[in-house]
């Protein structure tokens, strides 16, 4: 059963689709977390500059807020895609082996 | 004495007890009693988990360091939620399909050595128990703050009530507590949160301004750099985010919910709720800095806040809805304890009745009763042991125990969790070896930290420089375990190795996945 499940080019193409979709979605977590969190550590000054002259708004808080939103518009692009499309194609593959 | 807070504090806890004894009639086996029989919707199951994510030191503790040191609490606030769409994206679904009850199973899927087992049992029990210490601490220091309740007595109020709603209600008490305990901080949080904003004409920009003008530290509260020092540190507590992925008691909860769908379902609810508090506190912090200046009831004579560092919220509460809402987001703050030690106490007693005694030493072929004896006698035994180290430990820091707690899942459970479902070269020795370097690892660099080696033992510097281990920890556990592994040579690691290829399909596809669950 494992052996035609793994050699099932509909699970083959599944799997790679599906690796494929994912590393894009943390690609773009880590990248931009990582740059919030080294401009934290190494260019805090950079945060503190107002967005516009006179505001005090700095560039700072709205991308910490841009973090916390990204990572709840990823969770929901992640969601549609695999409830929607990946769970389709898990049940055709077992439904293929059954056959 | 606040009348109020004694009535809502009355009425939070009766609704808690209905609520388990509702629970009770509902368990009749192993599968209720862990997994509330695997009923629960993704939205139910999201509230709970970001239940569990905002703990008293979410609110309080957060609202508390953006209060002092302004930006430097948002940025707890970010590494919070980062862990969530890698759960979701990496390990959530997997986990299910793979396990039953708890992460252990997932770890030792295919790791058959029991080593792998006790040392991954034991590193969740003494996550767990860290953390427990750390929120029975919070909740005997702030009830005592509220109520004018001994010490002593406020803990064991907690310890025997959690012990109550493990016991009789098992997860659908737990879970419930936790949705209750969720909506009404949702909802306070929003209350607050708008008064602030109505006091500055929605306008965050005035918002900011008037926090600024009524800070000693004027605007440099609005960058970052006020809390944490130094580079290492904050990169730390960045990447201690994701040890959320390696609570416990946070990772069995997807087990909690019919099927896969639901299971991701929950995290993106969790995620919204979450993300939403979090600029929730942000906020709150904010407002409490101008609407507290300059009243004086709420500071002491030489101009320190009462009460102490976590009291910011407690007072803006009092400055906005005066007696009856105090009372009510004390007792708020009390019922988000209560919830959160519950789950923690269930995940103890889900680990050793079902990873020790039913995986391990029956192999699965447990006596249902007995196993359910066991975690009743475990849950009491948490309790006992919870009140006991919260009365010796009752002067320790509570963020340090959390961040000790959190570092300690970031640096072992995560590392073998990530490793054991994605690399096939994983073995038993690499595991065990690896995590047990690393759970080393983590306790040396604590114990030579600051917050132990000078403010608990009183040297005047610290061999460690930083509060945060993780930096240095994550990276030796992930190197450790890979070693450890390709070096293992032995016939039982060739096998574990060959049963990656069954593990890889059924953690893909759920195929072969335990019945009852799905």
């Amino acid at each position: 059963m494992e052996k035609q499940i793994l050699e099932n080019p509909r699970f083959k193409s599944l799997v790679k689709k599906r690796n494929r979709f994912t590393a894009t979605l943390i690609a773009i977590m880590l990248f931009v977390y990582t740059i919030y969190a080294l401009m934290l550590a190494y260019f805090p000054t950079v945060l503190a500059l107002p967005l516009w002259q006179g505001s005090f708004i700095n560039i700072g808080i709205p991308f910490a807020i841009f973090v916390i939103v990204l990572t709840f518009g990823l969770t929901g692009i992640y969601i549609r895609k695999a409830n929607n499309e990946f769970d389709v194609e898990i049940r055709k593959v077992l439904e293929e082996i059954a056959e | 004495m606040n009348i109020a807070a004694i009535f809502m504090f009355v009425v939070i806890i009766s609704i808690t007890l209905v609520i388990t004894y509702l629970a009770s009639k509902r368990i009749s086996n192993k599968n209720d009693f862990y997994t509330a029989g695997g009923k629960l919707t993704g939205l139910q199951n999201g509230l709970a988990i970001s239940g569990d994510y905002m703990s008293a030191g979410t609110f309080l503790g957060i609202t508390g360091l953006v209060y002092f040191a302004g930006y430097d609490g948002l940025i707890i606030c970010v590494s919070a939620v980062i862990g969530l769409p890698f759960i979701l994206f990496l390990i959530a679904e997997r986990l299910r399909n793979l396990g039953e009850y708890t992460f252990v199973d997932v770890v030792s899927y295919r790791l058959s050595s029991t080593s792998v087992r006790v040392f991954s049992a034991s590193s969740s029990l003494l996550v767990v128990l860290i953390y427990l210490i750390g929120q029975i601490v919070a909740a005997g220091t702030l009830i005592q703050v509220l109520f004018d309740v001994p010490y002593l007595l406020s803990i064991i109020l907690i310890g025997s009530l959690m012990s109550i709603y493990v016991i009789f209600g098992g997860m659908l008490a737990t879970t419930w507590v936790q949705i209750v305990k969720a909506t009404l901080l949702l909802a306070s949080g929003t209350f607050l949160a708008g008064a602030i904003l109505l006091e500055v004409g929605l306008n965050f920009e005035t918002l900011l301004q008037r926090a600024t003008e009524s800070h000693a530290k004027g605007r440099a509260i609005l960058a970052p750099g006020l809390f944490f020092k130094d580079p290492i540190s904050v990169l730390s507590l960045c990447l201690a985010g994701f040890g959320i992925a390696g609570l416990p008691h946070v990772l069995m909860r997807f087990f909690t919910v019919a099927n896969v769908r639901e299971a991701r379902k929950s995290i993106f609810y969790a995620t919204g709720f979450i993300g939403y508090f979090e600029i929730l506190v942000f906020i709150i912090g904010l407002g409490a800095i101008f609407i507290l200046a300059g009243q004086t009831d709420y500071f002491t004579a030489d101009g320190h806040l009462l009460g102490g560092a976590n009291m910011p919220a407690i007072h803006l509460s009092h400055a906005i809805g005066g007696d009856f809402f105090l009372g009510f987001i004390s007792a708020v703050a009390f019922a988000t304890i209560l919830a959160v030690v519950t789950g923690l106490t269930l995940s103890a007693a889900s680990t050793v009745s079902h990873d020790i005694y039913s995986q391990l030493i029956k192999k699965g072929e447990s006596n249902e009763k007995m196993e359910l004896l066991l975690s009743k006698i475990t849950v009491i035994s948490t309790g006992i042991i919870a009140i006991g180290l919260g009365y010796i430990f009752q002067h320790e820091n509570i963020a340090f125990l959390n961040a000790f707690a959190l570092s300690l899942a970031a640096a072992t459970n995560f590392p073998i969790l990530v490793m054991s479902i994605f690399w096939s070269g994983m073995t038993s020795r690499g595991a065990v070896i690896g995590g047990f370097i690393a759970l080393i690892l983590t306790m040396v660099l604590v114990l030579l930290s600051p917050t132990v080696w000078i403010n608990v033992f009183g040297y005047a510097e610290a061999p460690f420089p930083y509060t945060y281990p993780t930096l240095f920890t994550m990276p030796v556990a992930f190197l450790a375990i890979f070693w450890f592994s390709i070096t293992d040579k032995s016939e039982r690691a060739a096998s574990e190795r060959a049963a990656f290829t069954h593990q890889f399909v059924r953690s893909e596809t759920g195929f072969g996945a335990n019945t009852l669950i799905n």
